[in-house]
Protein backbone atom coordinates (compact mmCIF):
# COMPACT_ATOMS: atom_id res chain seq x y z
CA UNK A 1 0.00 0.00 0.00
CA UNK A 2 1.15 3.18 -1.08
CA UNK A 3 0.35 6.74 0.58
CA UNK A 4 -0.82 7.55 -2.87
CA UNK A 5 -3.23 4.78 -2.80
CA UNK A 6 -3.96 5.47 0.41
CA UNK A 7 -5.10 9.37 0.04
CA UNK A 8 -7.19 8.13 -2.84
CA UNK A 9 -8.61 5.23 -0.89
CA UNK A 10 -9.65 8.19 1.87
CA UNK A 11 -10.94 10.78 -0.81
CA UNK A 12 -13.17 7.38 -2.42
CA UNK A 13 -14.07 6.93 1.33
CA UNK A 14 -15.38 10.84 1.34
CA UNK A 15 -17.27 10.20 -1.49
CA UNK A 16 -19.15 7.51 -0.15
CA UNK A 17 -19.99 9.08 3.24
CA UNK A 18 -21.40 12.09 1.49
CA UNK A 19 -23.87 10.17 -0.89
CA UNK A 20 -24.96 7.39 1.91
CA UNK A 21 -24.42 8.90 5.18
CA UNK A 22 -21.80 6.77 6.55
CA UNK A 23 -18.45 7.44 8.51
CA UNK A 24 -16.35 5.63 5.87
CA UNK A 25 -14.44 3.68 8.49
CA UNK A 26 -15.77 0.67 5.92
CA UNK A 27 -12.63 2.23 3.55
CA UNK A 28 -10.64 3.60 6.69
CA UNK A 29 -9.65 0.60 8.36
CA UNK A 30 -8.71 -1.81 5.83
CA UNK A 31 -6.54 1.42 4.26
CA UNK A 32 -4.54 1.99 7.67
CA UNK A 33 -4.37 -1.98 8.32
CA UNK A 34 -2.36 -2.26 5.03
CA UNK A 35 -0.46 0.70 5.65
CA UNK A 36 1.11 -1.17 8.98
CA UNK A 37 -1.40 -0.48 11.24
CA UNK A 38 -2.98 -2.98 13.83
CA UNK A 39 -6.33 -3.54 13.99
CA UNK A 40 -7.05 -1.55 17.21
CA UNK A 41 -5.01 1.44 16.45
CA UNK A 42 -6.41 1.21 12.84
CA UNK A 43 -9.88 1.36 14.37
CA UNK A 44 -8.92 3.99 16.99
CA UNK A 45 -7.29 6.12 13.89
CA UNK A 46 -10.42 5.63 11.50
CA UNK A 47 -12.81 7.27 14.34
CA UNK A 48 -10.73 10.31 14.69
CA UNK A 49 -10.35 10.41 10.47
CA UNK A 50 -14.60 10.19 10.45
CA UNK A 51 -14.55 13.36 12.61
CA UNK A 52 -13.47 16.13 9.82
CA UNK A 53 -15.21 14.03 7.31
CA UNK A 54 -18.76 14.06 9.02
CA UNK A 55 -18.09 17.67 9.75
CA UNK A 56 -17.64 18.77 6.03
CA UNK A 57 -20.49 16.51 4.72
CA UNK A 58 -22.97 17.75 7.84
CA UNK A 59 -21.97 21.55 7.04
CA UNK A 60 -23.11 20.80 3.40
CA UNK A 61 -26.25 18.89 4.30
CA UNK A 62 -26.88 21.99 6.35
CA UNK A 63 -27.03 24.40 3.63
CA UNK A 64 -29.47 22.11 1.95
CA UNK A 65 -31.57 22.00 4.88
CA UNK A 66 -31.60 18.05 5.48
CA UNK A 67 -29.90 18.05 8.26
CA UNK A 68 -32.53 17.17 11.52
CA UNK A 69 -30.13 18.38 14.47
CA UNK A 70 -32.84 17.05 17.58
CA UNK A 71 -32.98 12.82 16.02
CA UNK A 72 -29.14 13.68 15.34
CA UNK A 73 -28.50 14.27 18.92
CA UNK A 74 -30.92 11.76 20.34
CA UNK A 75 -29.57 9.22 18.15
CA UNK A 76 -26.08 10.44 18.83
CA UNK A 77 -26.22 9.61 22.07
CA UNK A 78 -28.01 6.68 22.33
CA UNK A 79 -25.89 4.88 20.29
CA UNK A 80 -22.65 5.57 22.81
CA UNK A 81 -24.38 4.35 25.54
CA UNK A 82 -25.03 1.09 23.17
CA UNK A 83 -21.78 0.64 21.86
CA UNK A 84 -20.59 -0.42 25.37
CA UNK A 85 -23.31 -2.75 25.75
CA UNK A 86 -22.37 -4.11 22.41
CA UNK A 87 -18.66 -4.70 23.23
CA UNK A 88 -19.62 -6.53 26.39
CA UNK A 89 -22.40 -8.61 24.27
CA UNK A 90 -19.63 -9.50 21.08
CA UNK A 91 -17.18 -11.26 24.19
CA UNK A 92 -20.17 -13.41 25.50
CA UNK A 93 -22.13 -14.37 22.53
CA UNK A 94 -21.42 -16.47 19.34
CA UNK A 95 -20.19 -13.95 17.15
CA UNK A 96 -19.68 -16.02 14.12
CA UNK A 97 -23.75 -17.22 13.65
CA UNK A 98 -25.03 -13.46 14.74
CA UNK A 99 -22.54 -12.30 12.05
CA UNK A 100 -24.22 -13.77 9.57
CA UNK A 101 -27.90 -13.56 11.11
CA UNK A 102 -26.92 -9.60 11.03
CA UNK A 103 -25.49 -10.34 6.96
CA UNK A 104 -28.70 -11.58 6.09
CA UNK A 105 -30.83 -9.18 7.89
CA UNK A 106 -28.55 -6.24 5.97
CA UNK A 107 -30.04 -8.14 2.61
CA UNK A 108 -33.46 -8.10 3.34
CA UNK A 109 -33.31 -4.67 4.40
CA UNK A 110 -31.36 -3.72 0.82
CA UNK A 111 -33.86 -5.67 -0.78
CA UNK A 112 -37.38 -3.91 1.00
CA UNK A 113 -35.17 -0.11 -0.13
CA UNK A 114 -34.71 -1.11 -2.99
CA UNK A 115 -38.25 -2.92 -3.70
CA UNK A 116 -39.71 0.87 -1.85
CA UNK A 117 -37.33 2.50 -4.59
CA UNK A 118 -39.03 0.62 -6.80
CA UNK A 119 -42.62 1.40 -6.33
CA UNK A 120 -42.51 4.85 -5.92
CA UNK B 1 -34.96 7.70 17.71
CA UNK B 2 -33.80 6.89 20.91
CA UNK B 3 -34.25 3.15 19.63
CA UNK B 4 -32.39 4.15 16.48
CA UNK B 5 -29.63 5.09 18.51
CA UNK B 6 -29.63 2.03 20.49
CA UNK B 7 -29.70 -0.12 18.34
CA UNK B 8 -26.96 1.56 16.20
CA UNK B 9 -24.66 1.45 18.64
CA UNK B 10 -25.00 -1.91 19.74
CA UNK B 11 -24.61 -3.54 16.10
CA UNK B 12 -21.98 -1.36 15.37
CA UNK B 13 -19.46 -1.83 18.39
CA UNK B 14 -20.86 -6.32 17.91
CA UNK B 15 -20.24 -6.56 14.64
CA UNK B 16 -17.22 -3.74 13.51
CA UNK B 17 -19.66 -1.98 11.39
CA UNK B 18 -20.01 2.00 11.30
CA UNK B 19 -23.11 3.03 12.75
CA UNK B 20 -24.29 4.65 9.55
CA UNK B 21 -25.18 1.18 8.35
CA UNK B 22 -27.45 0.66 10.64
CA UNK B 23 -29.23 4.18 11.21
CA UNK B 24 -29.97 4.94 7.39
CA UNK B 25 -31.60 2.13 7.48
CA UNK B 26 -33.89 2.38 9.93
CA UNK B 27 -34.85 6.24 9.63
CA UNK B 28 -35.99 5.36 5.73
CA UNK B 29 -37.99 2.43 6.67
CA UNK B 30 -38.98 2.34 10.32
CA UNK B 31 -39.35 6.29 10.85
CA UNK B 32 -40.39 6.36 6.72
CA UNK B 33 -37.71 9.70 6.08
CA UNK B 34 -36.76 10.73 3.06
CA UNK B 35 -33.15 9.42 2.07
CA UNK B 36 -31.63 13.25 2.00
CA UNK B 37 -32.50 13.78 5.16
CA UNK B 38 -31.38 10.49 6.52
CA UNK B 39 -28.20 10.43 5.55
CA UNK B 40 -27.15 14.05 6.32
CA UNK B 41 -28.90 12.93 10.26
CA UNK B 42 -27.08 9.96 10.23
CA UNK B 43 -23.61 11.63 9.49
CA UNK B 44 -24.47 14.40 12.47
CA UNK B 45 -25.00 11.34 14.98
CA UNK B 46 -22.29 9.46 13.94
CA UNK B 47 -19.88 12.96 14.67
CA UNK B 48 -21.32 12.12 17.97
CA UNK B 49 -20.36 8.84 18.54
CA UNK B 50 -16.95 9.15 16.72
CA UNK B 51 -15.85 11.54 19.24
CA UNK B 52 -17.09 9.46 22.11
CA UNK B 53 -15.08 6.74 20.76
CA UNK B 54 -12.14 8.82 19.78
CA UNK B 55 -11.88 10.30 23.43
CA UNK B 56 -11.80 6.90 24.40
CA UNK B 57 -9.05 5.57 22.14
CA UNK B 58 -6.93 8.69 22.56
CA UNK B 59 -7.23 7.90 26.80
CA UNK B 60 -5.78 4.76 25.85
CA UNK B 61 -3.11 6.13 23.47
CA UNK B 62 -4.03 4.24 20.83
CA UNK B 63 -4.89 6.80 18.31
CA UNK B 64 -2.65 7.53 15.19
CA UNK B 65 -3.26 11.40 14.28
CA UNK B 66 -0.81 11.64 10.82
CA UNK B 67 -2.59 8.49 9.70
CA UNK B 68 -5.79 9.55 10.62
CA UNK B 69 -5.38 13.07 8.82
CA UNK B 70 -3.46 11.05 6.13
CA UNK B 71 -7.20 9.19 5.01
CA UNK B 72 -9.29 12.17 6.63
CA UNK B 73 -8.44 15.20 5.20
CA UNK B 74 -8.55 13.16 1.36
CA UNK B 75 -11.94 11.84 2.88
CA UNK B 76 -13.28 15.48 4.20
CA UNK B 77 -12.72 16.80 0.47
CA UNK B 78 -14.38 13.87 -1.09
CA UNK B 79 -17.45 14.74 1.83
CA UNK B 80 -17.97 17.18 -0.63
CA UNK B 81 -18.29 15.80 -4.00
CA UNK B 82 -20.38 13.01 -2.16
CA UNK B 83 -22.88 15.45 -1.16
CA UNK B 84 -22.59 17.77 -3.86
CA UNK B 85 -23.42 14.27 -6.40
CA UNK B 86 -26.12 13.10 -3.95
CA UNK B 87 -28.22 16.66 -4.31
CA UNK B 88 -28.67 16.07 -8.29
CA UNK B 89 -28.97 12.23 -8.27
CA UNK B 90 -32.87 11.42 -8.04
CA UNK B 91 -33.89 9.63 -4.91
CA UNK B 92 -34.66 6.27 -6.61
CA UNK B 93 -31.37 6.49 -7.80
CA UNK B 94 -29.54 7.19 -4.52
CA UNK B 95 -32.12 4.52 -3.04
CA UNK B 96 -30.87 1.54 -5.38
CA UNK B 97 -26.93 2.30 -4.99
CA UNK B 98 -27.56 2.20 -0.83
CA UNK B 99 -29.36 -1.09 -1.48
CA UNK B 100 -26.24 -2.16 -3.62
CA UNK B 101 -23.56 -1.03 -0.41
CA UNK B 102 -26.02 -3.09 2.53
CA UNK B 103 -25.37 -5.91 0.12
CA UNK B 104 -21.48 -5.58 -0.46
CA UNK B 105 -21.80 -5.40 3.38
CA UNK B 106 -23.49 -8.16 4.02
CA UNK B 107 -20.89 -10.29 1.39
CA UNK B 108 -18.36 -8.87 3.18
CA UNK B 109 -19.84 -9.87 7.01
CA UNK B 110 -20.50 -13.46 5.23
CA UNK B 111 -17.08 -14.36 4.02
CA UNK B 112 -14.87 -12.77 7.25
Amino acid sequence: MTYVLAVLLGAVAGVLSGLFGVGGGILFVPTLTALGLTQLHAEASSLLAIIPTVIVGVWRQQEHGNVRWRSALVIGVASVGAAVGGVQAAEALPEATLRRLFAVLLLLTAGQIAWRARNR
Amino acid sequence: MILIGLAAGFFSALFGVGGGIVIVPLLLLVARWEIRSATATSLAAIGITATAGVITYVAHGEVRPVYAALVGIPAAAGAVGGTGLQQRLPVRTLSFLFAALLVAIAIRLLLQ
